[in-house]
């Protein structure tokens, strides 16, 4: 049963991924990568890792795909000539990606690697894989969750940084200057003698 | 019961499939950021596989760092795509030649 259950999405996420990579609108592209993710979780969960497969869809189709999506509808990209290469690097693509899957599959499937028919225990109902991942990860990998703590910092001051516009020079009003003037600075008495002439007297 | 092997060989066909998405679509950043995203997740379905079949948690932490810095990469890569397009009009990588390399 389980075994079914893995196949059908496994199935799904490489339908998945090969669309990624062949879809001509990259909008189309990115909404298949969503599909990728969701299966991947799926499987994450099978694999008795319940955090991770919720925080790969929290953090993967939640923030870093609506990113994508984001910034593909934001920007108005003309599609064709970014897809001119395609059918020239389909042929070399395709024979580097055979390549290297029989080579992996060669060393994957190979008697000596000592691989082959190990089965995944299935997750006991006793221990709690966020408890577990949570007590290792705030006392023995406490420096790396600072450092990628430090990490997010950095891209956040980063990206901001890249993106930021200065500020439009024009004309605008200095409020402080103007609430800190004094009367004596705008207002100025003229006195001035009246003009002699027939028609007021 | 789901072998290991099984794990390992959807990892190693999902990260041949980002690598051919790199040779086909490589005139296009955003695509070549996807393919990179499709990579990282083949590795981290071969790291989920071996912390299960080891019963050893310390590969589900691994995940969780390239998960952090996979996220921070995707927006450093997305800001400098916003840069690139404010700056040329395209995002075509072909069209990067102002250095002549």
């Amino acid at each position: 049963m389980e075994q079914v259950i893995f196949y059908i999405f496994a199935a799904v996420l490489l339908f998945a991924g090969a669309m990624v990579i062949t879809v001509r609108n990259p909008v189309h592209a990115a909404l298949f990568l969503v599909l990728a993710f969701f299966n991947a979780a799926i499987l994450w969960v099978l694999a008795g890792a319940e955090f991770l497969g919720i925080a790969l869809v929290v953090i993967y189709v939640g923030a870093v795909m609506v990113l994508f999506l984001f910034v593909l509808m934001m920007l108005d990209i003309n599609v064709a000539p970014l897809r001119e290469g395609f059918a020239r690097y389909l042929p070399v693509g395709a024979l580097v990606a055979a390549l290297m899957a029989a080579q992996l599959g060669g060393v994957i499937l190979a008697e000596q690697a000592g691989l082959t028919g190990g089965m995944i225990p299935a997750p006991s109902g006793e221990t709690n894989n966020i408890q577990v991942l949570g007590a290792l990860l705030y006392t023995a990998y406490v420096y790396p969750f600072e450092i990628a703590g430090a990490i997010l910092l950095v891209a956040i001051v980063a990206a901001i940084a890249l993106t930021l516009r200065p500020v439009q020079r024009g004309r605008y009003q200095r409020i402080g200057e103007q609430l800190a003037t004094s009367k004596r600075e705008r207002l100025r008495i003229v006195k001035m003698k009246p003009r002699g002439g027939g028609a007021e007297q | 019961m789901i072998e290991l092997s099984d794990y390992l060989i959807l990892g190693a066909l999902l990260f041949s499939l980002g690598v051919a998405g790199i040779f086909l679509n490589r005139k296009n950043v955003i695509l070549l950021l996807m393919c990179i995203e499709l990579i990282l997740l083949a590795v981290n379905i071969n790291f989920i596989g071996f912390s299960a079949y080891l019963e050893d948690i310390a590969g589900q932490l691994f995940v969780f760092f390239i998960l952090t810095v996979a996220a921070a990469e995707a927006a450093i890569g997305l800001a400098i795509v916003v840069v690139l397009f404010r700056a040329r009009g395209d995002i075509n990588v072909a069209s990067l030649d102002a250095m002549r390399g």
